[in-house]
């Protein structure tokens, strides 16, 4: 395994990759992916596969998946011209609405899309990690759809900063199972979950919430996600008049991000920027910016970029949003920025701060923490790119932040004070 | 004879005196760094081989047991070149075939290679990840068996049989069958139809089978020896051990 690339090869892979031939059959983007599972979860991965294979893009079940997008969720998302926004950073700026979608966040058509799977592979309960709680909450709702018990782990740490989605989580059905165990975050919830799923393999589906994890995983999210991209491309021609020169998301684990660019992949002229949490520094512990400064490495079922110290163990994240806390990133992530069609950035949990406040004042929107550094790395490219077509990604709603926001001072008049 | 066919020798040994090959586990530097070597001589007195676990990160196939032993471990300053330094100090003393059990990413980390030169320098016999399964497992496999090094193969009670066949013929050393479908550290006892399962695994393999998870008493040893050559004792040891007690007296009390 190398995962470095000479420019052939990433070309010929980038070719593949637009034409929508990866992962090939070993769940590989180029030196990255694959499936790196206890053996006692391999014939859940490959009961997994097969099911994938038999149903996911069948008309009948993309004909259920749609209907509910459409009726439960509420899709297509808005798209949004941000004028105020746009006058501010001279540029051109619009917000592919996931906010808006059902329980506030884009996790949600990941959550219906695998319920519905889960539903139709027999599984008698469904259990999910959780970070932000977003996934948790979107997993809760989707099981409440479905029909089937929901069994949530969360990291302790997470439980504390992200309450009020522990009572939604609570309130729409599930049990929700603090873990005290490793950095008591998303990555220690990710663990905890596949040590339930060991127990009872044949009974459990793991709705996993991010575009990680052994292979078929990392694929699936991507195509439940996908309709972000899709959606945006369509609406950006019909109300923008044009494609975006760029577009950003936020980055954690990458599953908003995988979902708007993939997508666009094709459109080569559109200049893709992933923005990962750049914490409070650039040392080991201070940030989340894996892409950025990680390694290649094997954590969590996949061969990715981590961040790990000289000895192979994985290191401690700090960010000031949950859901981009997490030491790994999705493998299909360590591939496009390999092959050079998405570049990755990083923003400070000041820049986020200070990006979410802008965009409350400017445009009457509370975005996520997480979403708020995609903000926060757009409006510097703007500045050096002036009078450009901007579109980014608003992956989720802030509400559920307002136990972190409420530590910072709110800033009255910010508009005429800067 | 190779490396990793020292392993099948020895509990083949105990087998042939009427006993069951013992697998104890420790994992390396636990709980005390200083007394490694000491407790790995005892253990390994006590043992026919010894499986000796490399702390990680991110132990998702255990129990809190095994999790609580590695994080300490770390904190410690465990690491895999600490472990093979020791083992290199300790000078060839140790002649009960070593295996080691690590995750993935500290070998990666290390380099395959590298990994295999330094087991071979060292005693470690063979390998075992859980988190490798044999479809990713060529390259590794291909550095280790350079060296004679094994790769030992798990089976489980989820295992099909086509599968198990599989893994029994890639296996080297002994063929590890994980007696429950589930992490390591469990006390809810070993499963009724135990006794078939084992069965069926030593039917299909060509090397000794040693059954592990959920192995603590002498009892559970008998049990599984009437089925196939070894029991590996984790979990139950590692508690031993953060008690504070003495891991020969209790490995003596299983034999």
């Amino acid at each position: 395994m190398t995962a470095v690339l000479d420019a052939d090869e990433a070309s010929a892979l980038l070719d593949a990759s637009i034409a929508g031939t990866l992962p090939d059959k070993r769940g590989r983007f180029g030196p990255f992916g694959g499936r790196y599972v206890p053996e006692t979860l391999v014939p859940a991965f490959e009961r997994l596969e097969q099911g994938i294979a038999r149903y996911l893009h069948t008309d009948e079940f993309q004909a259920e998946f749609k209907s509910e997008l459409k009726n439960w969720v509420g899709r297509p998302t808005a798209l949004t011209f941000a004028p105020r926004l746009s006058a501010r950073w001279g540029a051109e700026v619009w917000l592919k609405r996931e906010d808006l979608a059902h329980t506030g966040a884009h996790k949600i058509n990941n959550a219906i899309g695998q319920a519905l799977l889960a539903k139709r592979l027999g599984a008698k309960k469904i259990i999910a990690e959780t970070g932000a709680g977003q996934h948790g909450v979107a997993a809760a709702a989707a099981c409440a759809r479905v029909g089937l018990p929901c069994r949530v782990y969360m990291g302790a740490v997470d439980i504390k900063r992200q309450a009020p989605n522990v009572d939604r989580m609570l309130r729409l059905g599930a049990e929700v199972f603090p873990v005290e165990s490793g950095d008591k975050t998303l990555r220690a919830a990710i663990d905890e979950a596949l040590r339930e799923w060991v127990t009872d393999p044949a009974n459990t589906y793991y709705l996993i919430g991010s575009a990680v994890g052994a292979h078929p995983y990392p694929y699936l999210v991507r195509e439940l996600q996908s309709v972000i991209g899709r959606e945006a491309r369509e609406q950006m021609i019909s109300m923008a008049g044009g494609l975006p020169d760029v577009a950003f998301a936020c980055v954690g684990g990458g599953s908003n991000a995988i979902g708007l660019f993939y997508p666009l992949l094709g459109d080569r002229d559109i200049q893709l920027i992933g923005v990962e949490a750049g914490g409070t520094g650039d040392g080991l512990g201070q940030n989340a910016a894996t892409l950025a400064t990680g390694t290649p490495g094997v954590l969590q079922g996949s061969y990715s970029i981590i961040l790990q110290d000289e000895n192979g163990n994985v290191q401690e994240t700090h960010s000031i949003s949950a859901g981009l806390d997490y030491s790994g990133v999705g493998p299909e992530h360590a591939f496009l920025q390999a092959v050079g069609r998405v570049t990755y950035v990083s923003a400070s949990d000041s820049e986020a701060l200070a990006a979410l406040e802008e965009l409350c004042e400017l445009e009457g929107i509370l975005t996520a923490l997480e979403t708020a550094h995609a903000y926060a790395a757009a409006k510097k490219w703007a500045k050096d790119n002036p009078g450009k077509r901007i579109l980014i990604g608003n992956s989720g709603r802030g509400d559920k932040d307002m136990p972190t926001l409420t530590q910072y001072p709110v800033r009255t008049n910010a508009n005429a004070a800067s | 004879m190779l490396p990793h066919e020292r392993i099948g020798d020895a509990i083949a040994r105990a087998n042939k005196e009427g006993r069951t090959g013992l697998v104890p586990f420790i994992t390396a530097g636990y709980p005390d760094p200083a007394e490694f070597i000491r407790t790995l001589k005892a253990v390994a007195a006590a043992g026919d081989v010894v499986e000796l676990g490399v702390p990680f990160s991110d132990p998702m196939a255990d129990g809190m047991t095994i999790q609580r032993s590695s994080f300490v471990a770390i904190e410690n300053g465990v690491t895999l070149r600490w472990i093979f330094d020791q083992l290199d100090a300790a000078g060839g003393k140790i002649e009960t075939p070593l295996v080691m059990m690590s995750y993935l990413n500290p070998l990666l980390s290390f380099g395959y290679e590298n990994l295999a030169k330094r087991a071979r320098e060292t005693g470690v016999c063979a390998f075992i990840v859980p988190d490798l399964p044999l479809e990713e497992s060529d390259d590794i496999r291909a550095a280790l068996e350079a060296e004679g090094i094994g790769l030992i193969q798990l089976v489980t009670p989820a295992t099909p049989d086509a599968r198990l066949r599989l893994l029994a013929g890639a296996s080297r050393g002994f063929l590890y069958a994980v007696t429950i479908t589930g992490i390591t550290g469990g006390d809810a006892g070993l499963p009724a139809d135990l006794a078939s399962y084992l069965d069926k695994v030593a039917s299909l393999s060509n090397l000794p089978v040693c059954a592990g998870f959920g192995i603590r008493t002498a009892e559970d040893v008998v049990n599984v020896g009437k089925h196939v050559a070894g029991a590996i004792v984790g979990s139950a040891l590692v508690e031993v051990l953060e008690r504070g007690e003495d891991p020969a007296a209790f490995l003596k009390s299983l034999r």
